[in-house]
């Protein structure tokens, strides 16, 4: 089997030291960070359309100048997978977007995607030498990695990564979100018989019912799935491992190693008064009926409630999805209620923006106590106190206290809870042997994903509790390169 | 994909499918239910599996007409395929020997009752059923139940078939006659919010199984959510069955009628357009 590896950074090729010649760092410097193109903020809300409309060629190009293609490019030390980034950027200064594409997806198989969702102010783009060393705009690394993607995509002909020669050794993933597809990929190019298991009926865990279509369109999701499929993965939906099938029948089937990719898909409550009350839901009940079940769509069965006062719980961003979408569904106020500031906020900062501009409220410093009800059972106000920032606590953020006597109350017909989300727990329940931490997270043995169990690796939200699409990512390769070690005895 | 192999009317309203799932029925156990979903449009809506045949692979679902997506369900055909079955979900009844079960159900609730009585039944128990309605049609599954029943009684409020009366006092009837071990009780809300207050005033350990919204059944939207002993359950992964005397039923109600409005509206839209089967 064919080991694939980063390719050694090609600074000192030719094409790249002309490059660099071509136009001097201080000129570069002086090229503004380019302003992504957007819907209207008044048009967007009346459609699910994407709201970022992508660079044009030439504010690509122009945006690809900016890079200093440093010596030391700090950019890729803050990448959780470590794409070459200035190898990719200067091939699109060199017009070559599909080369571009293809050292982006050494390390990241699904350029397309992060592009889109990676909170790069605090990844790639905070350790650029702009924004950590000259104190201006960081070059737009994730403006350009969703370019090249799209490019790629748009071109009709994607690059399909060689696989290595089949084997017949089967490898089962568990759950089809970032991290299982990652895994998934990787499986099927070190050549074995990989089959994906997912419980729901639809491929792509949080990315298909979380992340809204006008973040991040399905076609995309579908696009990668497709590729997977060219390569030979097999996908089952509607099976749940622990329920339909056990680990032990997978391994009755032939499975010789597993990777669990389940997530950290249960819903959080802050159990106060009241929180039953119809019309409080979690955002992922809220985003699954729209996303998912198309609630909102004509002819489609599951209902949805369309909110006039929109609470939505939380600053993450399940909570600016959730917001966002109460908006599009006509709501006329629709708030984030955040006990903390702006500051400590842990959506992506252009999701804030966006949220902004679209006219949500922002309640920071706020925090609900209890629900009331009218007779009907349904939600009508909540009484809430004001918080004050006191001392950073263990995660760093300043931690919030209610201020004394500063209950109000705020009418809202529909509460959308989004204060986090807890470790998926239906394959531990069916595999006591497993290993889990007292928050229900799998325990694995460091950068190689393995868990107690022999032949069981896992990763993302399941091994890490939320976190993000690409460090899930990340963690499926990383598995997906233990795992071809642990079956190929090397 | 599912194949309906079998179909067969049980009465007004209420249909018996048939349906190909190998795999599910090979793990089922009573108790168990399975979310279905018909067509790309589709509602996912949970539904218990009252018989599984392991030989022929196939698991057996009784659908009570209420609304657009058991409407759809109950209109499937044989040969037709169900788009989505997945399961089985929910944690299975305790079954145990105990002496007498007294099974109480009401309305759609006989349904996912039927397969609780067998499984007592042929733990070798007692089983005296009470099955309740409004009207004599509506009485759905008796000849079913009986098969697994020492004794059964019919109640309707308007005594149009077999006592007429509440389903509580023709429980009441039966506890007062002998000594019931166990109780199960399955049907709407407000009645078993009823019979739980009967069983706990004669202290009889009482499971009821409840019958909330739910969109994915595997624990990830809350939907289901219910109080029982004060706490926050969900009753996809937690339940569906519960110590009877614990839930809050009054919740339970609100909750359930919650989409009503919507549901209807949807309804009346489906039945308007011509129903597609
Ligand atoms: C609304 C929302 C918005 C977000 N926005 C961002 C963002 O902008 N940027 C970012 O980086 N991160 C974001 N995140 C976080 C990110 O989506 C997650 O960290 C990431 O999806 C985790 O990937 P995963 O593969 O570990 O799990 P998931 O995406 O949760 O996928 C797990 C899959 O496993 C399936 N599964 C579970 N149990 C079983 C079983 N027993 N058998 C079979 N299948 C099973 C589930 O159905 C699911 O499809 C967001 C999360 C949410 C909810
Ligand atoms: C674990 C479980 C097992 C179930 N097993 C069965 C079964 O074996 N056979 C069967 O016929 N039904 C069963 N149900 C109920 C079934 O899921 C609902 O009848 C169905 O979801 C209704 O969908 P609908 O679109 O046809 O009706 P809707 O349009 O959703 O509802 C129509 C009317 O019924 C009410 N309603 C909605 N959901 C429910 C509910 N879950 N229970 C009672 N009333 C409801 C609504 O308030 C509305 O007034 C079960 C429910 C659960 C939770
Ligand atoms: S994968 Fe994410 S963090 Fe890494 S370079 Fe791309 S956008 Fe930045
Ligand atoms: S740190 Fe910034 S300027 Fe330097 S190589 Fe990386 S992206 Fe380019
Ligand atoms: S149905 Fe979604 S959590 Fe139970």
């Amino acid at each position: 089997m064919k080991e694939f590896s980063i390719e050694p950074v090609m600074l000192k090729d030719d094409w790249r030291r002309e490059l660099r010649k071509s136009m001097p760092a201080k000129e570069r410097m002086t090229i503004k960070r380019v302003v992504m193109p957007m819907e209207d903020p008044v048009e967007r809300l009346k459609g699910n359309f994407e709201v970022n409309k992508g660079l044009s060629v030439f504010e690509a190009l122009q945006e690809a100048r900016r890079c200093l293609d440093c010596a030391n490019p700090t950019c890729i030390q803050g990448c959780p997978v470590g794409v070459d980034i200035p190898t990719f950027i200067k091939y699109i200064e060199a017009g070559d977007f599909m080369k571009s594409a293809q050292v982006i997806k050494q390390s990241n198989l699904f350029p397309a995607i992060c592009g889109r969702v990676c909170p790069q102010e605090v990844q790639c783009e905070k350790t650029c030498i702009y924004y950590d060393k000259l104190k201006k705009e960081p070059v737009a690394i994730g403006y350009l990695e969703r370019f090249v993607a799209d490019y790629e995509r748009e071109s009709g002909v994607p690059y399909i990564p060689e696989t290595g020669r089949k084997t017949r050794i089967k490898v089962a993933v568990i759950g089809s979100g970032p991290a299982g597809l990652a895994a998934a990929g990787d499986l099927a190019r070190y050549g074995y018989s990989v089959s994906v298991y997912e419980a729901l009926h639809e491929l792509g865990g949080v990315l298909r019912y979380g992340i809204p279509e006008f973040r991040l369109p399905n076609d995309i999701i579908e696009f990668e799935i497709e590729n997977l499929k060219k390569i030979g993965v097999q996908f089952y939906t509607n099976i749940i491992i622990g329920k339909t099938l056990t680990h032990n029948d997978l391994k009755d089937i032939g499975y010789k190693a597993f990777f669990i990719g389940s997530g950290a898909g249960l819903p959080r409550f802050m159990n106060i008064p009241g929180e039953n009350h119809v019309g409080i839901m979690s955002a992922n009940e809220y985003l699954t009926r729209v996303n998912l079940m198309g609630a909102a769509k004509q002819n489609y069965d599951t209902p949805v409630f369309y909110g006039r006062n929109v609470a939505v719980i939380g600053g993450g961003n399940t909570a600016m999805d959730s917001v966002r979408t109460a908006k599009r569904l006509g709501a006329e106020r629709a708030m984030i209620i955040y006990r903390r500031s702006f500051n400590e906020m842990p959506a992506r900062k252009e999701e804030i923006m966006h949220a902004r501009e679209e006219g949500v409220e922002f309640l920071n410093l706020n925090e609900p106590v209890e629900y009331l009800a009218d007779e009907n059972g349904r939600v009508n106000r909540i009484k809430l106190h004001r918080m004050e920032l006191g001392e950073p606590d263990a995660s760093g953020r300043r931690r919030p206290f209610p201020v004394r006597d500063s209950e109000y109350f705020l009418e809202a017909d529909l509460v959308i809870v989004s204060i986090g989300v807890s470790p998926n727990p239906l394959i531990s329940m069916h595999m006591p042997e497993l290993k889990v931490t007292p928050y229900g997270t799998i325990e694995v043995c460091g950068e190689l994903m393995k868990s107690n169990v022999e032949g069981f690796y896992a990763g993302g939200d399941i091994v890490r509790g939320g976190a993000t699409v690409i460090a899930a990512m990340g963690d499926g390769r990383k598995a997906a390169h233990a795992i071809h070690k642990y079956l190929s005895g090397s | 994909m599912h194949k309906v192999v079998a179909k067969q009317n049980l009465g007004k309203n209420v249909v018996r499918i048939e349906i190909e799932a190998p795999l599910i029925s090979r793990k089922r156990k009573p108790g168990h239910f399975v979310i279905v979903k018909i067509g790309r449009e589709g509602e996912r809506i949970p539904l218990t599996i009252t018989k599984s045949d392991t030989e022929r692979g196939t698991i057996s679902l009784i659908i009570q007409i209420v609304g657009v997506s058991s409407h759809k369900v109950a209109g499937l055909n044989v040969g037709d395929e169900v788009t989505d079955v997945v399961g089985p979900l929910g944690r299975p009844t305790h079954i145990e020997k105990v002496g007498t079960v007294l099974c109480a159900g009401g309305g759609v609730g006989i349904a996912p009752l039927l397969p609780i009585a067998e499984a007592f039944h042929q733990a070798g128990n007692r089983i005296v059923t009470v099955l309740a309605a409004r009207t004599k049609e509506l009485v759905i599954l008796e000849k079913e139940m009986r098969a697994f029943s020492d004794e059964l009684l019919v109640m309707t409020d308007d005594g149009s078939y077999g006592m007429k009366g509440l389903i509580t006092e023709g429980m009441e009837h039966v506890i007062q006659q002998e000594k019931i071990h166990k109780a199960v009780t399955i049907g709407p809300a407000i009645m078993m919010k009823y019979t739980s207050l009967l069983t706990k005033k004669y202290s009889i350990p009482t499971i009821a199984s409840l019958n909330t919204i739910m969109v994915d059944g595997t624990g990830m939207c809350g939907a289901c959510r219910v109080t029982v002993a004060g706490q926050k359950k969900f009753a996809c992964i937690d339940g569906p069955e519960f110590d009877a005397h614990e839930v809050d039923f009054d919740e339970l109600l609100i909750r359930l009628a919650g989409y009503k409005r919507e549901e209807k509206y949807n309804y009346k839209e489906f039945l308007r357009g011509g129903a597609p089967n």
